[in-house]
């Protein structure tokens, strides 16, 4: 059976070079350019994609190595008309300036908010165990691996923040 | 129709003010944020295009000699290659900005290490990338090519030397005298988008999607590397995933796209990889720089010397301006400034985001730090008694001066403590806790623009002009200035950038690009203005637009009789530059821990006060204060270019080696935007936003370090290990 992966909802044959990485398979066999390639090599993370509910640097990773996977993309969040919680937000606190890093942020911040709830720790945390609180120190560690050559950080912390609800504490 | 304004005199009219749409400053959300944050706007790499094959550019492996040979044969068999492409007409480095003339072509002389030599062309990315790897190149290397500017006699730059009073006669007799020397590395840009082209010839016609700042010099310096007319070139550059400097100039991939997409009659495309982007492009030169203040009792200068040494390959014209603001920033009767060129083999050096005060100024502000401890007087206070009445070299008024407010409102919101300073004073755990300031300043510059506004019939409007938005919010300003004139909400107006079939605007570089072809904008609207009050039968003054009408009389629509109103605005820096000197100003604070034992340094916060004219979007604005800002920290605290010293290649090529600030580097950041109106900047009253944040921020950042810890450092940038060596015990 030929080997597929299924990106945003719909399926797609895995290519036949096995040097394709999953980030050109999307950006060049699929035309889903929203995805970014900032670095190729692991640095940036404007390539991140969401597979199978964890986000990851599709340039480190081949497209031969994700049969049967679910892939999420920048595209797949939201679109222009029906934009999700987290675009919409970027848009609003000016989370962006050339917007090349931005699906990356976004698809990274989408998963994070996830380990988030389910309690992941992290370098910022006070506790490995129980549960975790979105402060903006938590966010900023946790969105590390995203660069933002424009420096939107402040503004994209301010966005996230907004969505995940203020803290606690 | 066009409409023309040279700016010769002072622009005291301040029309945007009596306009009744009231969204000129407003911090409305950017017009392609849907696009950005969904993915779907197009950068210069992903554009759909049929048939595209792919190439890879080979760079040098010598630091300088002749390309002997370019085996093609060795890479022919590989699998989809389709050619190796080497001409004479490749260019082998990035033209500078504004150069507006093709840059170092002949790829067979090899002047720095990694400079391209060929272009593979095959089928697939993979497959070019692997045949760039196996082409097989044969070199005659020269030996002993200088790549240390320590090493070799420099030229001095006549044109920037100043020699006013005695200097040494001003140290000599000073109360309160610094004499310091500084270093710092060089930096590389780092935008985020690499450069990219896709280039397509129709047998008469290039069309070239490349990731540029500045078209209207770009299609100049593309035509003169091909021997082609203009009029045979288009360039489009619709989103640049940033720039800061990297892409003021034409780059190797466009012309080696173009030439391959000739010679192959099929569509190519070029994309560098991040180690090009780092090793071919623009560097930053790294520069030594000796401070001299002398200074009475009350902290008065008398004295003031800026000496700085920065390099360039041989041939190159730019010399990083180190002393730009040191020219007129504080008085001082007696003064020498000098910059000198070492001439070396390392790759280009070019713009980066603030060429000159970006490490100009930090130096002279840390210097400054000095001066106040010695005098015993508060840094902010320091500033104050120095800031000048008029520019103390050449004695021309300032076009505008918020120097003095910056400080008193920016330590105010911080929180500054005037009181005794002394080093040492806080610690928790390992943790040193301090604060520092610095004044900031950058140049103003505007350029020649045009752009075309046409109120379409369904009263609608329409900006059309070659302008790029490199993330600086061109898009969303031009629909607010335009919007304002012509009474439009800004939802209403279709902005249409980066396209040289459209009237020329300045390009964006040098914090230009709003007050240029901002002002090439508000000319047509003007022009506009004009037509609609004709026709209504009242002089312009009288006329008030908003929400697409003449309030209380016609709308727009109406008014238009189903027929579009179109006119081409013309805006050009007039005699006003030789009689003003402009600057946008500031102050930074900033509060850091410093660890006793690591010498690590984080910002805890932040803070900026930045006076530039006219705020034409706060939201945006605020927005390239913070990347300012962001940058100062990355300059203070991590970026480093390091060089191999034996062949001069850039070593730390890639974003895991070179460090630019991550999330968790960037504090909360404050900053004020104390609002004027300048009437010499432009007719918007506005000046340069994007590159003042990082003109003296990272001297905030050093000398909290020494509040903190007591550690002393003249080089920058900060990191661990020099902060340990200047550790007192
Ligand atoms: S492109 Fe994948 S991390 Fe940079
Ligand atoms: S918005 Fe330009 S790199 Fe983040």
């Amino acid at each position: 059976m030929a080997e597929t992966m299924t990106v945003n909802g719909s399926e797609h044959p895995i290519p036949d070079d096995p040097r394709v990485t999953l980030l050109d398979f999307l950006r060049h066999d699929l035309r889903l350019s929203g995805t970014k390639k900032g670095c190729d090599h692991g640095q940036c993370g404007a390539c991140t994609v969401i597979v199978n509910g964890i986000r990851i640097n599709s340039c480190l990773t081949l497209a031969a190595m994700h049969d049967g996977d679910h892939v999420t993309t920048i595209e797949g969040l939201g679109t222009p008309d029906a934009p999700s919680d987290l675009q919409r937000a970027f848009v609003e606190h000016d989370g962006y300036q050339c917007g090349y890093c931005t699906p990356g942020q976004i698809c990274s911040a989408t998963a994070m908010l996830e380990e988030i709830a389910n309690g992941w720790p992290s370098d910022a945390s006070n506790d490995l165990e129980g549960p975790v609180e979105p402060s903006g120190e938590e966010i900023r560690e946790r969105m590390s691996g995203n660069l933002c050559r424009c420096g939107a950080y402040a503004n994209i912390v301010a966005a996230i923040r907004d969505v995940a609800g203020e803290p606690k504490t | 129709m066009s409409a023309h304004l040279k700016q010769d005199k002072p622009d005291t009219a301040n029309r945007l003010d009596q306009m009744k749409q009231g969204t000129i400053g407003q911090p409305i959300t950017r017009v392609e944020g849907l696009a950005k944050v969904t993915g779907t706007a197009p950068y210069a790499a992903e554009y759909p295009v049929e048939g595209c094959v792919e190439g890879v550019l080979a760079t040098a492996t010598i630091t300088r000699g002749q390309v002997v040979s370019v085996d093609r044969d060795s890479v022919m068999d590989m699998p989809g290659v389709i050619a190796v492409i080497e001409d004479p007409r490749m260019t082998t480095r990035a033209a500078q900005g504004t150069a507006n003339e093709a840059p170092q072509q002949s790829p067979r002389t090899v002047c720095y290490w990694g400079q391209p030599v060929a272009l593979v062309v095959a089928e697939t990315f993979e497959q070019a990338r692997d045949a760039a790897k196996h082409l097989r190149v044969e070199y005659r290397e020269e030996s002993d090519a200088p790549v240390d500017p320590q090493v070799v006699d420099a030229e001095e730059q006549e044109d920037e030397t100043v020699r006013q009073g005695d200097l040494a006669r001003a140290m000599s007799a000073a109360e309160n005298a610094v004499d310091v020397t500084y270093t710092t590395k060089g930096h590389a840009s780092a935008a985020m988008e690499p450069h990219a082209a896709i280039a397509q010839w129709d047998g008469r016609q290039l069309t070239v999607h490349a990731s540029l700042q500045m078209l209207n010099y770009n299609i100049t310096e593309l035509a003169d590397a091909l021997d082609m007319e203009e009029d045979q070139v288009r360039i489009i550059s619709r989103f640049v995933g940033g720039g800061f400097g990297s892409k003021l100039g034409l780059s190797e991939e466009t012309v080696a796209a173009a030439i391959a997409a000739m010679e192959l009659s099929r569509p190519v495309r070029v994309v560098l990889s991040r180690q090009q982007v780092f090793q071919c492009i623009m560097r930053r030169s790294e520069t030594t720089q000796r401070l001299q203040l002398a200074a009475d009792g009350e902290g008065r200068l008398a004295g003031f010397g800026h000496k700085a040494l920065v390099s360039n390959l041989p041939g190159e014209s730019f010399a990083e301006p180190v002393l730009q603001s040191s020219h007129f920033l504080y008085a001082a009767e007696n003064r020498e400034l000098m910059l000198e060129v070492a001439r070396i083999h390392r790759m280009t050096a070019g713009s980066v985001r603030a060429p000159g005060e970006a490490v100009g100024m930090p130096t002279l502000e840390g210097a400054m730090d000095i001066l106040a401890e010695r005098a015993g007087i508060d840094p902010v206070e320091l500033r104050l008694r120095n800031i000048p009445e008029e520019d103390p070299e050449e004695g021309l008024p300032f076009s505008s001066h918020k120097l003095a407010e910056c400080l008193r409102q920016g330590a105010d919101a911080f929180g500054w403590d005037a009181g005794p300073r002394k080093p040492r004073m806080t610690r928790e755990g390992e943790w040193w806790i301090g604060t520092g300031m610095a004044s900031a300043a950058r140049v103003h510059n505007v350029g020649e623009a045009k752009a075309r506004v046409t109120i379409k019939p369904d009263g609608t409007g329409l900006v059309e002009t070659d302008m790029t938005d490199i993330g600086t919010g061109t898009y969303t300003i031009l629909a607010q200035i335009a919007g304002e004139m012509l009474g439009l909400d800004p939802a209403q107006i279709l902005v249409d950038l980066g396209d040289t079939q459209h009237p020329r605007g300045s390009g964006s570089g040098g914090s230009w690009g709003a007050a240029s072809t901002g002002s090439a904008v508000y000319v047509a609207c003007q022009a506009l203005r004009e037509e609609i009050a004709n026709r209504v039968g009242i002089e312009e003054t009288a006329l008030d637009l908003a929400d697409g009408r003449v309030i209380g009389g016609q709308t727009l629509v109406d008014l238009l009789g189903g027929k579009e109103l179109a006119r081409e605005g013309h805006y050009e820096p007039g005699a006003i530059a030789e009689d003003y000197t402009a600057s946008g100003f500031g102050a930074f604070f900033a509060e850091v821990r410093v660890n006793h034992f690591t010498g690590e340094t984080r910002v805890n916060r932040m803070l900026g006060a930045f006076g530039f004219g006219r705020v034409l979007n706060h939201k945006t604005a605020r927005s390239q204060c913070l990347g300012g800002i962001t940058w100062s920290i990355g300059a203070a605290l991590t970026e480093a270019l390091e060089f191999d010293p034996r062949t001069g290649h850039l070593v730390n090529c890639d974003l895991a080696e070179y460090h630019v600030p991550v999330h968790r580097d960037v504090p909360d950041v404050d900053v004020i935007m104390v609002e004027e109106r300048d009437p010499v900047a432009s007719p918007l009253q506005a000046k340069g936003i994007g590159e003042l944040g990082m003109c003296g921020g990272a001297a905030a950042i050093g000398n909290a370090v020494y509040n903190a810890c007591g550690a002393r450092l003249f080089d920058y940038p900060m990191t661990p290990d020099r902060v340990l060596a200047a550790m007192p015990d």
